[in-house]
């Protein structure tokens, strides 16, 4: 089932069209990333999910109803552009912005205890926002955004800003949150914590949605019928055995190993190399490739750039 | 609602805990006080070392016309032992007034050698002792039956202007255009003073939590309007705290100054004002006329209806703060940091500061042209007004006034919360006036 879906969105700023008829959808208790160049309409459609900006044309369902101020009270946003008030104490700059998503004080009050204690920064409830570093606000955002445990979490770019250790730290919690049952949009321009923690991608490229689906199948369609093989033998001979059938893209020796990277015609598939070669090569490894997430990003940007 | 309210109580709570704000709140009721009180303090203070004058009458006619007061004393210096002028001053006299020839045919043949400078009250305390006597002799001079009897008749004559208003009802009404103007002058400056402080405290706001990047966080929360509004009567309630504890610790100043400190007789204040009018009067008949005086201004403060004043100042006070925090809110929506306001805030200080130059036109003729226009167009009519309401406007005119700027606060805020609506989210772009008005129109959609 779809938590949220977004038919034939439209945008328009006066010099610009942000959003042009897109259509998304983000399923239900899964990990969307929300991917796009700079200035794609990503921060945008954010926007309108979290009723700060209204659609020119166009509906948004959350949980099949037509989305309404209400439903904030179900969202949680951490922007990519965040802060919070220098000059006031964390604890109480807390129970602020959770009060202001709907909670009570006594229930924000014991909610904010239990992610202090969790993300060990109990000892700094009564300091002031300044007097931490950037990481520590970080995690400070992070918990007023998931603290009223909404169903739909929003991050833009979350592991901005913190070190390698605490990144981590953050990327359990997101996918804990998932596994309690949480929607989360992933907006990032880090293809790497993409593959890690996405399901589903969704791919906006001036103010269009060009791509969208599971990662695992648009890998496969995006995949270039690259195999990687390894074997014992004489290159020569393994050059010459699949000349004419096969492009050979890259071939090297390593630990008295050589690893080809081979394309395979589309006639052709891996069992037919295999059968070929079996024979004459010892092979230690065979596996197909499959593109990284930024090379889909990057084809896909490049193809709807030159279809215009 | 209950989000405005809690964003009310963090703006109102996070200001008025801040140190500047305790500072400013305490140490300001001194200096009010003690710019009301010391003036009257000074005043029974002076002269209180003894002077004394030396006198070298050559003429011989003026041997008891000077009668010392309490801290003037004269001293006749006989001819024989007639001093030079230099050894007088030295001999601890404070100046040596010599007196050459028959004043009532040489008025001017008369000096007062001194190093120092003499003060004020020293001179006129010699011309006011030769005056009387010369005139007295002048007119005994013509010989009249009963002359001094004419005479005290005469010099007890005096003119006190009684300024009187009539009512609608054609009552009578005492009234005291110095009272009326020092109500309406502090009243239009307090305006003044805090639509300007605390207008530009709402744009500083703003920018903050658009610098600090919160406003993003904020409005997946709330509204912007929310937002705006809460921010607005936040600094709005801090305004009227302020203004309150003010006028509270204030008077308690004084009170305290007065009885405890200085002592002075009660009329004090009142009889500095009195002085300063005429001090031609002789200290007894002054402090009798003060304390009269000051009964009368106790009666006209009763009269003036000052629950009524009370009241149009705070709709002025909470009218004017809103459309211009309004305005200031807009700009700070605007503009990425503090420097580049310049450009916007002139045109909002120009009437501001207008209104205040009108304000003043305004004590010497409050129910001309000028002062009517300008207390009817929103931008200086909390003012303009206020300097005029102790000179009793007309109520339709108060009425149009008021019901303009209310119509006015309703049209800015709805103006602010457009441009604001866009201008939190924009950022790094040159603003322009261009850019204003399209956001302003770009939101209708």
């Amino acid at each position: 089932m779809d938590l949220l879906q977004a038919n034939g969105v439209v945008k328009k700023y006066a010099n610009h069209l942000a959003l042009d008829h897109v259509d998304i959808t983000i399923p239900e208790k899964q990990i969307t990333g929300l991917l796009g160049p700079n200035g794609a309409g990503k921060t945008t459609f954010i926007r309108i999910i979290n009723h700060i900006t209204m659609p020119d044309e166009g509906t948004i369902l959350f949980k099949g109803k037509p989305l309404n101020a209400s439903d904030i009270y179900h969202i949680g946003y951490l922007p990519e552009e965040r802060g919070l008030y220098k000059k006031m104490k964390v604890g109480e700059q807390a129970l602020y912005l959770a009060q202001l998503k709907g909670l009570s004080k006594r229930d924000a009050y014991q909610k904010l205890k239990y992610w202090f204690e969790k993300f060990e920064i109990g000892a700094w409830w009564n300091k002031k926002v300044e007097e931490l570093s950037k990481g520590m606000q970080q995690k400070v955002q992070f918990i007023v955004t998931v603290l009223h445990e909404p169903e739909l979490l929003i991050f833009d770019e979350p592991f901005s800003g913190f070190d390698p250790i605490n990144a981590n730290l953050l990327k359990q919690e997101i996918l804990a949150l998932k596994e309690k049952g949480a929607t989360i949009i992933f907006s990032t321009h880090n293809m790497s914590s993409v593959e890690e923690i996405c399901d589903n991608i969704c791919l906006i490229n001036k103010a269009k949605t060009i791509l969208k689906g599971n990662i695992d199948d648009l890998k496969q369609q995006f995949k270039n019928n690259e195999v990687a093989i390894e074997f014992n033998g004489d290159p020569a001979a393994f050059r010459n055995k699949l000349n004419g059938n096969y492009i050979i893209k890259e071939l090297i020796e390593q630990h008295h190993k050589h690893t080809a990277k081979i394309q395979l015609k589309t006639d052709k598939n891996i069992n037919n190399l295999i059968s070929l070669l079996i024979n004459d090569f010892q092979i230690s490894g065979i596996n197909e490739i499959l593109p990284k997430m930024d090379e889909v990003f990057i084809k896909a940007v490049e193809t709807s750039n030159s279809n215009q | 609602m209950n989000k405005i309210l809690l964003i009310i109580n963090r703006e109102y709570l996070t200001r008025v805990r801040k140190k500047s704000f305790i500072i400013m709140t305490l140490l300001s009721p001194l200096i009010f006080a003690g710019m009301i009180v010391v003036p009257g303090w000074l005043n029974t203070q002076k002269d209180t070392k003894e002077k004394i004058i030396a006198i070298e009458d050559m003429t011989g006619l003026y041997q008891d016309v000077f009668e010392n007061t309490d801290y003037i004393k004269y001293q006749y210096q006989h001819k024989k032992e007639a001093i030079e002028k230099k050894e007088a001053l030295q001999k601890g006299f404070e100046a040596l007034l010599v007196i050459n020839s028959n004043l009532l045919q040489n008025p001017s043949d008369v000096q007062l050698i001194s190093e120092g400078q003499i003060t004020m009250n020293v001179q006129n305390n010699i011309k006011h002792q030769l005056n009387t006597y010369l005139r007295n002799e002048k007119l005994s001079s013509y010989k009249i039956d009963g002359l001094d009897e004419k005479i005290k008749e005469v010099n007890n004559l005096r003119v006190d202007l009684q300024t009187i208003r009539l009512d609608e009802d054609g009552k009578e009404k005492q009234s005291s255009a110095m009272f009326a103007m020092i109500i309406g002058m502090v009243s239009a400056l307090l305006i003044y003073m805090f639509m300007l402080m605390y207008g530009t405290q709402v744009m500083r706001g703003v920018i903050e939590e658009k610098t600090n990047r919160i406003v993003e966080v904020m409005i997946s929360s709330v509204k912007p309007f929310q937002l705006m509004m809460g921010k607005i009567i936040g600094i709005g309630l801090v305004a009227l705290t302020q203004f309150g504890l003010w006028v509270i610790l204030t008077l308690a100043v004084i009170f305290t100054l007065q009885n405890f400190v200085f002592n002075p007789e009660p009329q004090q204040i009142q009889q500095t004002m009195e002085m300063a009018q005429n001090n031609q009067i002789s200290q007894a008949s002054q402090t009798q006329e003060a304390a009269a005086k000051f009964n009368e201004v106790m009666t006209i403060i009763e009269d003036a209806n000052i629950a009524g004043i009370i009241a149009l100042f705070l709709f002025y006070f909470i009218g004017g703060y809103l459309i211009y925090s309004a305005l200031f809110a807009a700009i700070g929506s605007a503009i990425d940091n503090e420097t580049e306001t310049q450009q916007f805030v002139m045109p909002i200080l120009l009437p501001l500061i207008l209104s205040i130059y009108v304000a003043m036109a305004a004590f010497n003729n409050p129910h001309g042209d000028i002062a009517f226009w300008f207390s009817v167009i929103p931008f200086t009519s909390p003012v303009v007004m206020m300097s005029r309401i102790p000179f009793d406007v007309p109520t339709w005119e108060l009425v149009l006034s008021m019901a303009i700027l209310a119509c006015s606060f309703l049209i800015l805020t709805w103006f602010a919360g457009r441009v604001y609506r866009t201008g939190i989210l924009m950022y790094g772009k040159k603003v322009s006036y261009k850019e204003i008005w399209k956001w302003f129109i770009q939101a209708g959609k």
